[in-house]
């Protein structure tokens, strides 16, 4: 069957199952939208590319599905670069479609031209320019091939407008031909029986798990390895819902921002069994002074990632879930484990006294302002933990990953290692769309907010029920905090209480607006704002002042946290 | 490829002390031949990452031992009556070959180590020495 390009890309999106693609039309890819117009592919317009992709983003890491973006040439792909980092940085598989002048314009500094391969490279998992309309079809099998196998990641290919207006036979492969890029999902069995021999060993253990769990859908098989261990469990942003937040087992989060059993924990262990994590800078801490005493198990699909920044004792290269399972099937007739309980009791006992000297809390005072910890709380209570949960970056995201503890695996939204502002408004608009019967609740607040706010015309044209949290401290918080404590308070640049009044942007946009200026207001808000079937700002007043404790300072060690005192607000 | 090459090594601030790229004996693979340098752990670290791009067909470390390298420099000296058989002599010694003659220049061809070449720029400098183009190592490994 012969077809133009743009019906080449259009019928192999749907060959690969692409239910939603998010977009922006434009010059280079009118050929592609007339063939969307065509073909009847579900598309939503995006206001802004940036907020494209990160739909796209917010929708496979909900749903666990490649996510799908359409830009145009130029000033579509500049703008479409902070979606694309944000994916790449936390392993989330996307194709990003980006138009291009036409090929014999290529290099002429055409009106809306940019190099996009250039531009993109560093930002991708890998890019293809396709300059042929006959490898079209293959070229995008591959791509959907490589963004959503080993090491998920975002891939771009980069579309000519004459390549889309060019006519080919159309068929689409079945399968892929790439020789050289066989991730490794098979854990070698003597690995993994090298870090049985050390577990069997250990008398302080503990599992220290990443985004990987999510990534490879081992839940089930992490949680099950914990409680036949019962070993204390820490993870990162990224690991949040890879096993209940509040599971017996669970210590909480680990870090900068992280509970101090956790690091304290990881400190002290003489075994850290480390799944699907990347002992990221933010998780370490003073890489010197990690860990210190304990021999350390790494497992993950990305040999780069093993030993980058950490000596590791036992590498296993291979995909989380077969490595659990191995794992878990060496247990089941392991007659040493009998008296592990008995053996990693006094460890326990160590955490339960840390989680006594320290644990995170605040005091909501009747008559003060707002804590934003307060607000959290009591959505967590509402939602039970069942909610989708997207946030921005700043303050409000450790608040919500400290005290929001999420029940289930792709209910955490959120951008951990590009850390950027502006995400979360799109990226719960992608959730609902993917999830279209569960609750999306976005937590965020007004620097981050603003960052992609034009993104809300897209939640109020698609009835998407959003419930927006917006944490108003009326400056920029977690700036706020380290001019607070490591720059004298000299606050630069951080007030942001000139406004817009968030009610009435709700309102201008079609959606509904809400505030809680007092304590007493919360809890009603929250049952109307989660009552409401439009997309909702709640707008919290809360106080400025308030710090996330506790804190690792950048570059210190991670037993040396700063608690500071619960606050009154 | 060059350029995802080129972009791994200055993302991840690894250093590029030469690069040579070439046809192999299968004209739709190229090969590229770099040197650079770092501890055992940041060399292992370059050779996973290298790995990790999608077009990476295979990454030899040659390592600091176990292979030959050459590398090839084109000299060119100004020649004054009294200096010719001078450098002429030096050639020879290095054995170099004279590629191109003119009225008052040499072109020289070498081939070496790295050593070998200084050597040369240092006897040539004081003689006339106006330019080298060198390639930058290329290498292989010792044996089958």
């Amino acid at each position: 069957m012969k077809l133009i390009g743009a019906d080449i890309l259009v019928r192999s999106l749907q060959e690969e199952g692409v239910d939603i693609v998010f977009g922006h039309p434009g010059g280079a890819v009118l050929e592609v939208y007339d063939a969307i117009h065509r073909c009847g592919i579900r598309h939503v317009l995006v206001r802004h590319e940036q907020g494209g992709v990160h739909m796209a983003d917010g929708y496979a890491r909900a749903t666990g599905r490649t996510g799908v973006a359409v830009v145009t040439s130029g000033p579509g792909v500049t703008n479409a670069i902070t979606g694309l980092a944000t994916a790449y940085m936390d392993s989330i598989p996307l194709v990003c479609f980006t138009g291009q002048v036409p090929t014999p314009m290529i290099g002429n500094d055409a009106f809306q031209e940019a190099d996009n391969m250039g531009l993109t490279r560093p930002v991708t998992k890998h890019n293809y320019l396709v300059k042929d309309v006959r490898d079209l079809a293959a070229t995008i099998k591959e791509a959907f091939h490589i963004a959503s196998t080993g090491r998920p990641g975002p891939v771009v290919v980069d579309l000519p407008k004459d390549v889309s207006k060019a006519v080919a036979d159309y068929h689409y492969p079945e399968t892929v031909d790439l020789e050289h890029y066989q991730p490794r999902y098979d854990a070698h069995w003597g690995q993994v029986k090298r870090a049985m021999a050390l577990i069997l060993k250990a008398e302080r253990p503990v599992v220290y798990f990443g985004g990987g769990v999510i990534t490879s859908n081992a839940s089930k098989e992490l949680l099950a390895f914990c409680e036949r261990l019962k070993v204390p469990v820490t993870y990162t942003l990224m690991g949040i819902g890879g096993i209940p937040g509040n599971h017996q087992y669970s210590l909480g989060m680990l870090g900068m921002h992280g509970t101090y059993r956790s690091n304290k924990a990881v400190d002290e262990c003489d075994l850290l069994i480390a799944i699907g994590a990347r002992f990221d800078d933010r998780v370490t801490g003073k890489v010197d002074d990690f860990s210190p005493r304990s021999k350390k198990i790494h497992v993950d699909i990305d040999p780069t990632s093993i030993r980058k920044s950490v000596y590791v004792d036992v590498p296993i290269v291979g995909d989380v879930k077969n490595c659990l399972e191995k794992f878990l099937e060496l247990m089941q007739d392991e007659p040493k484990l009998k008296d592990y309980e008995t053996r990693v009791a006094p460890w326990w006992e160590k955490i339960n006294a840390w989680d006594r000297e320290h644990s995170i809390g605040y005091a909501q005072k009747e008559d003060g302002p707002i804590l934003p910890q307060y607000v959290i709380d009591k959505m967590y209570e509402m939602t039970a933990g069942r909610a989708v949960v997207s946030t921005d970056v700043g303050q409000h995201q450790m608040w919500a990953a400290q005290y929001y503890h999420a029940q289930r695996p792709n209910d955490w939204v959120t951008s951990g290692g590009l850390g950027t502002m502006g995400f979360g408004l799109p990226a719960a608009i992608g959730a609902q769309f993917g999830r279209p019967k569960d609750t999306v609740v976005l937590v965020t607040s007004e620097g981050s907010f603003s960052m992609c706010c034009q993104e809300l015309a897209v939640a109020v044209e698609h009835d998407l029920p959003i419930k927006i949290l917006m944490l108003r401290n009326n400056t920029l918080g977690m700036v706020r905090q380290w001019q607070q404590f490591f720059y004298d308070k000299r606050y630069s640049h951080v007030d942001m209480s000139s406004g817009p009044d968030w009610v009435k942007f709700a309102d201008a946009f079609g959606a509904v607006g809400l505030r809680a200026s007092h304590p007493d207001e919360v809890e009603s808000v929250l049952e109307k704002g989660f009552a409401t079937r439009k997309p909702v700002i709640m707008d919290f007043v809360c106080r400025t002042e308030e710090n996330c404790f506790p804190m690792v300072p950048g570059g210190a060690a991670s037993r040396d946290m700063l608690h500071g005192e619960p606050s009154r607000g | 490829m060059l350029s995802r090459v080129a972009g791994l090594f200055s993302a991840r601030g690894y250093n590029i002390d030469s690069l040579c790229v070439a046809e192999t004996l299968d004209p739709k693979v190229s090969q590229i031949t770099m040197v650079t340098e770092g501890e055992d752990d940041t060399v292992e670290q370059i050779v996973k990452q290298l790995y990790k791009l999608i077009d990476v067909i295979r990454v030899t470390d040659h390592g600091p031992d176990n292979h030959v390298a050459r590398e090839l420099a084109l000299f060119k000296v100004r020649t004054l009556p009294d200096s010719r058989a001078e450098v002429m002599r030096i050639v020879e010694i290095f054995r170099g070959k004279i590629v191109d003659v003119t009225p008052d220049s040499y072109a020289i061809e070498v081939t070496g180590g790295a050593e070998k070449i200084q050597g040369l720029i240092e006897l040539l400098t004081p003689l006339g020495l106006e330019d080298v183009t060198r390639t930058g190592r290329i290498a292989v490994a010792r044996g089958l």
